[in-house]
């Protein structure tokens, strides 16, 4: 109770500080722009009718591209391809990894090698190495993409959570669940699990940053959105093309900056807010 | 045994070694430590290749069709005789056997663009590749942990408040994006840094003794080679350096102010000790042993930067030859760059994981 209480009081002093709300705001507003786009887009993203490579100005905010395409537009759009693919990644990370690594944490033995060898063997690599070399033998297209970055990123959520529930498995508290008959899924499920969810929400906050780096280099080497789409990684790739005119890659790029500085400004506050102790447990496997 | 099992087994031979590791008792624990990190090191190894082989074979596309021209696909004789050349008519285990037993003799396969042997390939390229990813780990060594001390040391003031945001932006902008507009600045525009590539055109390079240009410059006296490779290394590599000196420089703050909290820092300040005594002495002494392992981490990171690097910059190493290989659905060049890198980075955690156990006895205690 008392440990509630107290996140209560803490939480809105931390969201006063001007990192979580300059974070907030961004995220929010990319949020509005991408279930909004279709409103706000002042052309259509994929038409080709536009002067070809005109520089930012009063028409067009930032120029167009060498076919011809608003770019503040596909921007826009951009964000509806980019952002909920993140968010579903990192859920999906949760998900898988959080599973597998309570699994581990609390059965032990088999269960925690089989497990635990397999995330070794996805950390024995640099992970975009890894992600392009899963996207590239998948095939060159988004889904795939988003695949290659999920067998590179549940391992992270694995090892957090194994170590989070082997901590917890042997205090009082859910021993004595366990000495009242709980199951071991009961137990799981009601003692453990809320218990450490804290550290995998600010793990999940700032992974949402790395998800999409991820996700939109692996667009820009080309093995992800194939164009026309609007992904950003993708319009960056394409700006490699016309170097010189520095708009067509740079707004992309900028998209890509503000969304993943929201949420590691979001996750940073988080962090803080929540449990200062697993900070370093945390930075460890943001690698 | 049939051929699959023995990958399969993979994972349970960790427990195996682990387990026979356990009666040697008598043994040093220091020995018993390093035995152990290397036996799970080898069968990491081994996962490696199983991890490359497998996820190659995935590819729907024909690498027949990748790499023969219209005609030759219209000659079935070719085209069977194209795969038997490559091994791809053999079942699957057995084409995995060979490539392992291959890579044991260092045979990586020949390269299905190049037609050149894969180990010869790499060879080339993965001079460039160190000579960048070295510079940029030395880079941002020096500034992450400076940078990290400066925050500690000032928490919560505004020299804390400023490198906290600056370092959250080093970890949030895209590398390959960051390429892109420090090339079109630098280059382009203010055209201080040299173009793409590892020298100015029509320059030799120096003779090959370490493949780094860099260093072979010093060696056969070069200086002219010596600035211009310098100069061509300096912008990338402080591109693929900002993200690990974002992550240091958090990792460090956090490691040094947990330091700064203990009870034998606060023994030292009472004693009157002076204020870099204290820090160097007794607190960075400490806190840089966990800042070995986040910077083997961090080389990671770097070799995956690479790939994004070296496309924008003309860089001729393996992140190039990486995503060339991966588009081009190169089979045993894909899987030669995954072994390398692997491979890099696991030797790389062990020595990190090793030198900790050394210093550190609570870990190889554990």
């Amino acid at each position: 109770m008392s440990r509630l209480s107290r996140r209560r009081r803490r939480l809105p002093e931390a969201w006063r500080r001007p990192l979580a709300v300059v974070g907030g705001v961004i995220a929010l507003t990319w949020l509005i722009v991408a279930v909004a786009a279709p409103l706000l887009a002042p052309y259509d993203p994929l038409a080709q009718e536009l002067p070809r490579l005109a520089p930012p100005g009063p028409d067009h905010w930032f120029g167009t591209d060498q076919l011809g395409r608003d770019i503040f537009s596909r921007v826009l759009y951009g964000a509806r391809v980019s952002i909920p693919l993140t968010l579903l990644l990192v859920v999906l990370s949760v998900l898988i990894g959080g599973l597998l690594g309570a699994c581990a944490g609390y059965f032990g033995r088999w269960v925690d090698e089989t497990v635990m060898r397999f995330a070794d063997l996805v950390f024995a690599f640099p992970t975009v190495i890894l992600a392009m070399v899963v996207a590239a033998a998948l095939g060159a297209s988004l889904t795939n993409a988003v695949l290659a970055v999920l067998v590179v990123a549940w391992p992270s959520y694995a090892r957090v959570t194994r170590g989070l529930v082997m901590g917890m498995r042997e205090r009082e508290f859910v021993l004595s669940g366990r000495l009242l008959g709980f199951s071991a899924w009961r137990s799981l499920r009601l003692d453990v699990l809320p218990n450490v969810t804290g550290p995998i929400l600010v793990l999940a906050t700032l992974d949402i940053g790395t998800a999409l780096l991820l996700l939109s280099g692996l667009s820009f080497l080309g093995l992800g959105a194939k164009p026309p789409s609007p992904e950003w990684g993708a319009m960056v790739s394409s700006g490699v093309e016309v170097f010189d005119s520095w708009w067509v890659a740079t707004f992309p790029g900028l998209a890509i900056l503000t969304v993943v500085l929201a949420f590691n400004f979001l996750g940073d506050t988080l962090r803080d807010a929540l449990d200062p102790r697993t900070a370093r447990a945390i930075k460890v496997r943001a690698l | 045994m049939s051929p699959t099992s023995a990958p399969g087994k993979a994972p349970a031979g960790g427990t195996a070694g682990r387990r026979a590791a356990r009666p040697g008792v008598h043994r040093h624990p220091l020995t018993r430590f390093l035995v152990r990190r290397v036996a799970t090191a080898l069968l990491l190894a081994v996962g490696i290749t199983l991890v490359t082989f497998v996820l190659t074979n995935l590819v729907p596309g024909d690498p027949a069709t990748a790499n023969l021209g219209q005609r030759a696909l219209g000659d079935p004789a070719l085209v069977a005789q194209w795969r038997a050349e490559h091994g791809l008519d053999e079942p699957l285990p057995k084409q995995y056997l060979l490539h392992l037993s291959g890579v044991l003799q260092g045979d990586l396969g020949t390269s299905q663009q190049s037609h050149r042997p894969v180990a010869e390939d790499l060879a080339e390229f993965v001079p460039a590749t160190i000579e960048l990813a070295g510079a940029a780990i030395v880079v941002s060594l020096i500034l992450g942990v400076a940078f990290g001390v400066i925050a500690a040391l000032r928490r919560d003031r505004l020299a804390d408040q400023v490198l906290r945001v600056t370092s959250l932006i080093g970890i949030s902008v895209p590398t390959f994006w960051l390429a892109l507009v420090a090339f079109y600045i630098f280059f382009f525009r203010l055209q201080i840094a040299p173009g793409s590539g590892r020298l100015d055109p029509g320059m030799t390079p120096p003779p090959k003794v370490t493949g780094l240009h860099t260093v072979d410059a010093v060696l056969a006296g070069q200086w002219d080679v010596f600035a211009s490779a310098a100069g061509h290394l300096a912008l990338p590599a402080l591109v693929l350096a900002l993200y690990t000196i974002g992550l240091l420089t958090r990792f460090t703050r956090s490691a040094v102010l947990e330091v700064l909290g203990q009870d034998y820092v606060r023994a030292a300040r009472a004693k009157g000790l002076p204020g870099r005594t204290i820090l160097f002495r007794y607190v960075l002494r400490s806190a840089l042993v966990p800042i070995i392992t986040v910077a083997g981490l961090a080389f990671g990171s770097l070799l995956s930067g690479t790939v994004l690097v070296e496309a924008i910059f003309a860089w001729p190493g393996i992140g190039q030859y990486a995503y060339k290989s991966a588009t081009a659905l190169d089979l045993p060049a894909v899987m030669g760059v995954g072994l390398v890198v692997g491979a890099v980075y696991l030797v790389i955690n062990l020595i990190v994981d090793v030198l900790y156990g050394v210093i550190d006895p609570r870990v190889r205690l554990s």
